[in-house]
């Protein structure tokens, strides 16, 4: 197995009394994309939102357990600090809409009050914007509020606030759930594009999708960890009857 | 065509033209008294009127530049006072709609809202006005700004809570702290709902009267000072309607009419904010 960037040890989390996920055991190998599945309400989202604490920010909710980025325990870092190694990238996508797209892009560097000198700026949107295959069709307007572009170049714009940031992690909660199928076929692109410098853990109710675009899935259940392997192995040969009953579509 | 069908569409068409009827009915007593006010007061309406101060009894002519010059102090020390913590009420309510004092403060604010101005008027009366020992404009624009906060907190709290969560969580995913993450991406959101909320609330005690009877009292005289009694618009109509003398009362109807229209122009204000500024996410 490759070099593992996340180490997830007896991770539970709970809304109040309802425990949501438990005791979740799962080393993350580095620049891979990680697919998560499962039927709905089984926790993929919370999972998702412990990794950047996200998922404490809920009134009640709680976590417990650990998680390691690199060897560091993430409940111990600084927030800030640690929620720009890992970038998340949601359901809808949700750019700032009194920002253009310029002002979205640098927006983690601007509201956390990073300062950076105009051609550092530039360089930093046009790098992003490419990476994120948005900036051919946005070159010509990155003064204009992002929220008049297309969902699914949100969506990129969304990818891109987030690759700005130089993440290790990056987490994608359904990106795709919310478009039409060509935007989501580009999107897909990208993730492949990324995993060289990025390790990409994306939820998907998207047996194709997942498929297609990851290197490992884990399929969760009821808030457990049922499965987790290299993607291929999982689908031709899964090691749980569940897992197999949900990839071959008898339920969820 | 079938008998019942027929029947059918004739109750609709009648139901439409009762509706539409009614409607017409119930704007027609504001329609009647807008052209009633114009009427009276556009012939008092000429640039002395803007610019001289009421004249004593009998002398012909005479303009409101006191009252104008008061009422726009009065209202604006109220907005200074209401907008700032109008909104940051608003802002609570909307962020912490769970806590136990939210749910106390927002209903505060509904009875605050159902409080008669009189009512105001006497208790800011009691509380300011008899302790200092004197009228004032303050006192009257402290009695205003209690009565601007309900639309204020109001119209910023809906405004906020039409904001999705997941915008606020892409600021908390980029690490932004959740102050920074309020100030500069919530409240820009929210700006044109609290600006135009509070625009709406200066339009509608712009023609308050009753908090100001026993707090700004009224002035025949420019003042500026705001320690010190003061006029405003609705109080020189009150005053002058009531005399009874034919030259105060084209005054007051001058004065009406400029009140209208102030009115009237605010909510177009709103309206344009609305609807320009319209955030789309
Ligand atoms: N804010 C909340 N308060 C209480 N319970 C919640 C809350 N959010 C989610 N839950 C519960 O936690 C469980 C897991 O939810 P989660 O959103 O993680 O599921 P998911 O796997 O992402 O589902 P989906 O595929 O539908 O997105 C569900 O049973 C849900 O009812
Ligand atoms: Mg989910």
């Amino acid at each position: 197995m490759e070099n593992s960037i996340l180490k997830v040890e007896h991770l539970n989390a709970f809304f109040g009394e309802a425990k949501i996920l438990s005791d979740i055991i799962l080393e993350i190998p580095e620049n891979q994309i990680i697919a998560l599945m499962g039927p709905s309400g089984c926790g993929k989202t919370t999972f998702l939102r412990s990794i950047n604490r996200l998922h404490e920010l809920t009134p009640g909710a709680r976590t417990e357990g650990k998680i390691y980025l690199f060897e560091e325990d993430i409940y111990k870092m600084n927030l800030i600090v640690l929620r720009r190694k890992i970038g998340m990238v949601f359901q809808r996508p949700n750019p700032f809409p009194t920002m253009s797209i310029f002002e979205n892009v640098i927006s983690g560097y601007t509201l956390n009050g990073i300062s950076l000198s105009k051609s550092q700026k530039e360089e930093l949107v046009e790098d992003s914007l490419r990476k994120a295959s948005l900036w051919k069709e946005v070159q010509d307007n990155l003064h204009k509020k992002g929220t008049f572009l297309s969902g699914g170049q949100q969506q990129r714009l969304c990818i891109a606030r987030s690759l700005s940031m130089k993440p290790d992690i990056i987490l994608f909660d359904e990106p795709t759930s919310s478009l039409d199928p060509i935007s989501s076929n580009k999107i897909e692109e990208l993730l492949l594009d990324l995993k060289k410098d990025y390790t990409i853990i994306i939820v998907t109710h998207n047996l194709q999708q997942a498929a297609r675009t990851s290197d490992y899935t884990a399929f969760f259940y009821l808030g457990e960890l049922i499965e987790f392997n290299k993607t291929q192995a999982l689908f031709s040969n899964p090691a749980k009857r569940q897992t197999e009953d949900y990839i071959s579509g008898r339920f969820g | 065509m079938d008998k019942a069908i027929k029947l059918r569409f004739y109750k609709d068409r009648i139901f439409k033209s009762g509706i539409i009827l009614l409607t017409v009915l119930s704007t027609l007593p504001l329609l009647l008294i807008l052209f009633y006010i114009v009427k009276q007061g556009i012939t008092s309406i000429n640039w002395d009127f803007f610019i001289n101060l009421p004249k004593p009894v009998g002398e012909k002519g005479g303009g409101i530049i006191n009252a104008l010059i008061g009422s726009g102090i009065i209202v604006f020390c109220a907005s200074l006072m209401a907008i700032p913590f109008g909104a940051l009420a608003g802002l609570y309510l909307s962020e912490y709609n769970r806590d136990k004092l939210a749910y106390w403060v927002g209903l505060c604010v509904d009875v605050l809202q159902g409080i008669p101005s009189i009512v105001l008027g006497i208790i800011i009366y009691l509380w300011v006005v008899k302790p200092t020992g004197h009228f004032s404009a303050l006192s009257g624009s402290i009695a205003l700004a209690i009565m601007m906060l309900p639309p204020i907190i109001k119209s910023t709290e809906e405004t906020l809570k039409l904001i999705p969560v997941t915008i606020k969580e892409a600021s908390l995913a980029l690490g932004v702290p959740y102050y920074k993450t309020i100030l500069r991406i919530i409240l820009p959101m929210g700006l044109n709902g609290i600006l135009s909320g509070s625009i709406l609330s200066i339009s509608r005690v712009a023609g308050e009267t009753a908090p100001l009877l026993f707090t700004a009292f009224g002035n025949p005289f420019i003042n500026t000072n705001i320690l010190k009694p003061m006029s405003s618009l609705p109080l020189l109509i009150y005053n002058y309607a009531g005399s009874a003398y034919e030259d105060w009362h084209k005054l007051a109807w001058g004065a009406s009419f400029v009140l209208i229209m102030s009115i009237l122009f605010l909510n177009l204000v709103t309206k344009i904010l609305e609807r320009r500024w319209r955030i789309q996410f």
